[in-house]
Parts: structure tokens; C-alpha cells; sequence
């Protein structure tokens, strides 16, 4: 039997999506444990879901970007002999677990989008122009990232579990002066969202349509880095090769020309839908519908019919 | 006298992700040509800042590089753009190198330039490594931590700001959706994001000077690192070029193209 120890970086009170898919993962390859730093106060609420064998967490709280994960990673991969670990594709979790595969003298595969029964990790590189597999070599346990929107979530409500506290504690390496939660769009998260309006250097500064339409649809509101590094839009909106990836059903693209670095970030979406007034625009290549034309003309009478055909 | 600095900016030598970029037969990428990753522009340019916020300070910036002999383009702009001086480590040995192969080459590079490094001051250099975000072609940013794990020191990634007072250095990054301030004692690992900074552009005077700056080269021996220490721990099976997505319906709007994306949602079941 193989197993998998699944590393959470962060723990809310609900699961995210990528977290429940690196558990359908999981449990898909073999036997679930959990671990992660969070509370063990705090942690049966969100875990409690049908199929993990343990929980483990350090005797208190421990904070990313503390070295002191990956020894609770390295305890906990003792402790559940673990063949498999995988973590979110999150700069906190490729931390930790890069720091694991130094200790474990093994490989690190990050933003895998699938893992083979017989521990085959599929991935795509450069920017999306190649699929590759690839496989660990040696003895040690296959690490892997694994991107949002990758596999199927099939996470089954059970009861909540008993939680094994190993004996590691927070580190002092690092001071923490701040630590201040973002303010929230009020918006679903941009890589779960089902529907995403992006905006680039065309709109020019204003954002009234494109939070118009995004009202309209449920939509997340994505961004050009063009248009975050202007400041028009916080920067967890970038979408891209430096931002998110996001693979919504529908990404409607609006003034954004569609460089390699924007396309690396959402060229696995479902439709794309782009309006740009340049008909040479590179988004155009891989648009499902586009719309050469100006934005300020499209935008308002698309929210009407909308709203038309709703009413 | 206060202590010198002593930074050193990794960075690498990648395809250019404007051209086609593809794999040889033998599975790895083709990397007859290439560029300084713009994304290690930003370490360089975060040494700098820091260089000039210590006038009072000695700091240097050593640019490092591991790959192939073209790797030394990447270097040449290093040093354009402002490091004091370039290492290069080839070999052989790291053709094809992974995460972890990489690191563990990186790491014993960086220890041998601080241990050779002679200072003009009665106390040893506070010691610095910068980092990309991630390399424009393994883009797993796991480098910068595992280089860290290897030499025994915090790794602050994907750092926003940083700014250095003696022994201490602040780093703002995000963690999930918490805004950190963090204050680490030297030496640490810092990698930078885009966000940190705009990159200066070499002027005619700083291009001239570049080709005065030294360049040392090294192999695996030179550092006393066995190949067998430097063994990837991944093997890519198979590398398919994935087709292109293509192009749908393109229309130029005539006055009715907004309504017309509206009935191509409704007709796709998208709304
Ligand atoms: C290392 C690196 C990493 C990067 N990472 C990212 C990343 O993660 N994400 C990202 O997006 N970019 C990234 N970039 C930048 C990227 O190369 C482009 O510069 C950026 O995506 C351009 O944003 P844009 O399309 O909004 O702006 P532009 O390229 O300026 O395009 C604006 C578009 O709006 C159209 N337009 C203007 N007015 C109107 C109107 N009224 N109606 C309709 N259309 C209009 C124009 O025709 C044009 O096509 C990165 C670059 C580098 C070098
Ligand atoms: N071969 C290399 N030589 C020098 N620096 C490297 C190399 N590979 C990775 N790095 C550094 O590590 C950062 C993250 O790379 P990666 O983990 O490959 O995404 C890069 O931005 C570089 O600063």
C-alpha cells in the first residue's frame, strides 16, 4: 500500500479547492495523512473528511516561512512512511518541501497537474509548451506541488479525527514584526472562481466596467501585470507566469494584449472570451470568441443584454 | 569601521521566452542560446538598492552563475548592470541538473566565494544570498530554499521589500493572504519578486566598466564537489509539445458585438 502525506501549509476553517484536491490526489494514490503546522486546536474542524488515517501537527502553531516545517515534514514523514508527499503549489509549501527533499536526499517536482498510480507526475513547462512526465530516482519518497484546477475533488464530510502532536515547535529564526491579513475582494478566490474578468492596460484606470460585468457574472477579478503594476488593481489579481494561474470555465480577457507571461497563466481555461481593439493581438491566437473592438463599446452592452435576458 | 556586506545574486542563464523554446531528443531543454532571466534582474537590482541605502558601508555584490559556458552572457550583464564581480561554475556533471543537483552545486559555490572573499576591515562580512522568484525555465522557485537547507540558514522568499541595518535584515512577502514583516539575522537566503523593483538599463560608462571586472570560472573540483554529489534526483520520461490552442470565432464589432458575445455564452451554456 502506498502512502501519502499531504502538507498544508495553511489551514482556514474550510478547506480550499486546491486543498481538496490534493486530498481526492491522495487518495487516489493511497493511504491520506495530513500534516501541517497549523493549531491542533483548530485543525479537526476543516479536516474532518472521510478517508485520512492520521493528523499530525507540532505541539503549537507553525507559521510559514519557518524552517521549522519542514522538521515537523521530516517527523511526520518518518512517523506515516510516507512514499508520496504533497503540498499546494504555494511559495510557503515549495519552501518546506524543498527543504524535505534536501533532508530526504530525493526529488522535488513542483506544479505537477497529475500523479500516475504507478507515481508518474505529469506536468507542464515553459509556459505551457511542453507536458512532460517525470519520475523520482533512488530510494527516497516522490515530492510534488500540485497545481489548483488540476484533478477532480471528490472530498467526502466525516467525523472529525483525533490529531498526533509531534513533538516540533515553532523556530526563532525569523522575527515576525507584522503579519496583516489582506483585505478581501469580497469576490469568490480567483483560482476557484468559475467565471474571471481580466483586465489589462486597456481599460486605462477604470475599473467600473469590468466590476460591473464581474457583478453580473459571480466572476473573480483578474489582471495584466500591466495593469496591477499601474496600481489600478491589488497585485493578487495578476494573472500569469509572476501571478496566479487560474483555469476557470470562462476567462473573458479585456485590454490585455496576451504576452507568453499573461497566456502562461491562463491558457488552460476553459473558454476565453478576449475583446481587444487591436486585431493583431496575440491574444486573439487562442481566444475561443474575440471581439476586435473598443472595450468602452463592447463592455456596456454586453452587461445590458445580460441583464436583458435575465430581466 | 562597521562590517563590510558581502551579497551574492544568483542568477541564471535561461532561454529567451520571447523565441521558441523547445526539448532535444535527449529530453532536456535545448539551451544553445540564451539570456540572463529577467526575473534574477530583480536580486541584482535589490543588491544594488542596498548598496546604495550603506553609503557608509563597504558592500560587495558577487553575480554567481551554474550552467554551460554560454551561462557567462549571464554574468557579462551582471556585471553591466552592477555587481562587482562574476562566478561561474560548468561542469559537465550538472548537464540536465535538477532542483536538487542545482542547489547542492549553488551551495558549495557560495561557500567557497565567501570563504576566498578578502575584506579590507577588522570583522568579517555579513553574508547575503539573493535569489530570483523563480528561473524562467525550471520556474519552481525551490532553488532559493533548498540552496538555504544546504547552507544552514532562513530563506525568506519571494521577498517585496527588503531593507538591511546591521546584522538584521526586514523583509516584507505575502503568505497565503497575510502581509508579513519579517526580521531575520544574517546570513539568509532572500529570493525577490518582480514586485520589489524596476531594474536598471547598463549605460555606455557601466557596459565599458563591465569588461574591467574579474571573472572566475570553476569546475567541480575546483570546489572539492564530487559529481556524485551533484546527482539529479528527477529523470524527465517523456517531453511532448503540447499543440497550440487555437483560435475560435473572431468577429470585428459593427455596434452589436457586445450582444453577439452574450448569445455565444448563452449558446456555449456558459451563462
Ligand atoms: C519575467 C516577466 C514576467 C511577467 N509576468 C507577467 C504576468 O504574470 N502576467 C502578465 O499579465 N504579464 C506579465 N509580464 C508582462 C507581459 O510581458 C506584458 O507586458 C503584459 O502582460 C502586458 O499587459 P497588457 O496586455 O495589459 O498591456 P499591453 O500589452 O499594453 O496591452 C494592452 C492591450 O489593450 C488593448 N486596448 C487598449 N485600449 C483598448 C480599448 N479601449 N478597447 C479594447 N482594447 C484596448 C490594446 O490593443 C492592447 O492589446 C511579465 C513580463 C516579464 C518579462
Ligand atoms: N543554474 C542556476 N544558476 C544560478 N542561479 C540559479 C540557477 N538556478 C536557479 N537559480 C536561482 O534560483 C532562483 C529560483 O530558481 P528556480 O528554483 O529554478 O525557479 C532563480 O531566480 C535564480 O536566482
Amino acid at each position: 500500500m502506498t502512502n501519502v502525506l499531504v502538507f498544508f501549509d495553511r489551514l482556514d476553517e474550510e478547506l480550499s479547492g486546491a486543498q481538496r484536491e490534493l486530498l481526492s490526489l491522495a487518495g487516489r494514490i493511497g493511504a491520506v495523512h495530513v500534516v501541517t503546522g497549523a493549531d491542533p486546536q483548530v485543525v479537526p474542524q476543516p479536516l474532518s473528511v472521510k478517508g485520512i488515517h492520521d493528523i499530525y501537527t507540532g505541539t503549537g502553531l507553525i507559521e510559514p516561512p519557518d524552517a521549522a516545517l519542514a522538521d515537523l515534514l521530516e517527523t511526520a514523514l518518518a512517523e506515516s512512511h510516507a512514499d508520496v508527499v504533497l503540498g499546494a503549489d504555494t511559495p510557503d509549501a515549495v519552501d518546506a518541501l524543498a527543504r524535505l527533499a534536501v533532508r530526504a536526499e530525493t526529488g522535488l517536482i513542483t506544479s505537477a497537474t497529475d500523479i500516475s498510480p504507478d507515481l508518474v507526475v505529469t506536468k507542464q513547462v515553459l509556459a505551457g509548451a511542453y507536458t512532460t512526465t517525470s519520475q523520482v530516482t533512488g530510494e527516497g519518497p516522490l515530492i510534488v506541488t500540485l497545481k489548483p484546477n488540476s484533478v477532480e475533488s471528490v472530498v467526502v464530510p466525516g467525523h472529525p479525527q483525533e490529531v498526533t502532536s509531534l513533538p516540533v515547535g515553532p523556530s526563532q529564526q525569523t522575527e515576525v514584526l507584522a503579519s496583516e491579513q489582506l483585505p478581501s475582494t469580497g469576490r469568490p478566490p480567483l483560482t476557484e472562481a468559475r467565471v474571471v474578468v481580466a483586465a489589462g492596460r486597456g481599460i486605462d484606470g477604470d475599473l467600473s466596467l469590468i466590476e460591473e460585468l464581474a457583478d453580473e457574472l459571480g466572476a473573480a477579478i483578474g489582471a495584466s501585470r500591466a495593469a496591477t503594476d499601474a496600481g489600478w488593481i491589488d497585485h493578487s489579481a495578476q494573472v500569469g507566469q509572476t501571478g496566479v494561474t487560474v483555469s476557470p470555465q470562462l476567462y473573458i480577457s479585456v485590454g490585455i494584449s496576451g504576452a507568453i507571461q499573461q497566456k502562461a497563466g491562463m491558457q488552460t481555461s476553459g473558454t476565453i472570451v478576449a475583446i481587444n481593439k487591436d486585431e493583431d493581438a496575440p491574444v486573439f491566437e487562442i481566444a475561443d470568441f474575440g471581439v476586435v473592438g473598443d472595450l468602452n463599446e463592447v463592455l456596456p452592452q454586453m452587461i445590458e443584454e445580460i441583464r436583458r435576458r435575465r430581466s | 569601521m562597521s562590517r563590510p556586506v558581502h551579497i551574492i545574486t544568483l542568477v541564471k542563464w535561461v532561454p529567451d521566452a520571447q523565441l521558441e523554446r523547445r526539448f532535444t531528443e535527449q529530453r532536456r531543454l535545448d539551451r544553445s542560446e540564451g539570456i540572463l532571466g529577467e526575473l534574477d534582474e530583480h536580486p541584482i537590482e535589490a543588491a544594488l538598492q542596498l548598496r546604495e541605502s550603506l553609503p557608509e558601508r563597504s558592500v560587495r555584490v558577487s553575480a554567481l552563475t551554474v550552467g554551460p559556458a554560454g551561462a557567462s552572457t549571464a554574468l557579462k550583464k551582471a556585471l553591466q548592470l552592477g555587481a562587482d564581480e562574476a562566478f561561474h561554475l560548468a561542469d559537465d556533471a550538472l548537464a540536465g541538473a535538477d532542483i536538487f543537483a542545482t542547489s547542492a552545486a549553488a551551495a558549495a559555490a557560495v561557500q567557497k566565494i565567501f570563504e576566498t572573499a578578502e575584506f579590507d576591515a577588522d570583522e568579517p562580512a555579513e553574508q547575503l544570498i539573493l535569489t530570483g522568484m523563480s528561473s524562467e525555465d525550471g520556474e519552481s522557485g525551490a532553488v532559493p530554499a533548498q540552496l538555504a537547507e544546504r547552507l544552514g540558514v532562513p530563506a525568506l522568499t519571494q521577498a517585496t521589500e527588503l531593507s538591511l541595518t546591521t546584522g538584521h535584515l526586514v523583509v516584507a512577502r505575502i503568505s497565503g493572504d497575510v502581509q508579513q514583516r519579517l526580521d531575520v539575522r544574517l546570513p539568509a537566503v532572500v529570493s525577490v519578486t518582480d514586485q520589489a523593483n524596476d531594474p536598471r538599463y547598463p549605460n555606455f560608462k557601466a557596459i565599458m566598466a563591465a569588461k574591467k571586472k574579474p571573472v572566475t570560472t570553476w569546475a567541480l573540483t575546483d570546489l572539492g564537489v564530487a559529481a556524485s554529489a551533484v546527482t539529479s534526483r528527477v529523470e524527465v520520461l517523456t517531453a511532448a509539445a503540447r499543440p497550440p490552442r487555437t483560435s475560435g470565432q473572431i468577429i470585428t464589432d459593427e455596434g452589436d458585438a457586445g450582444a453577439k458575445i452574450v448569445d455565444y455564452l448563452v449558446k456555449e451554456r456558459l451563462l
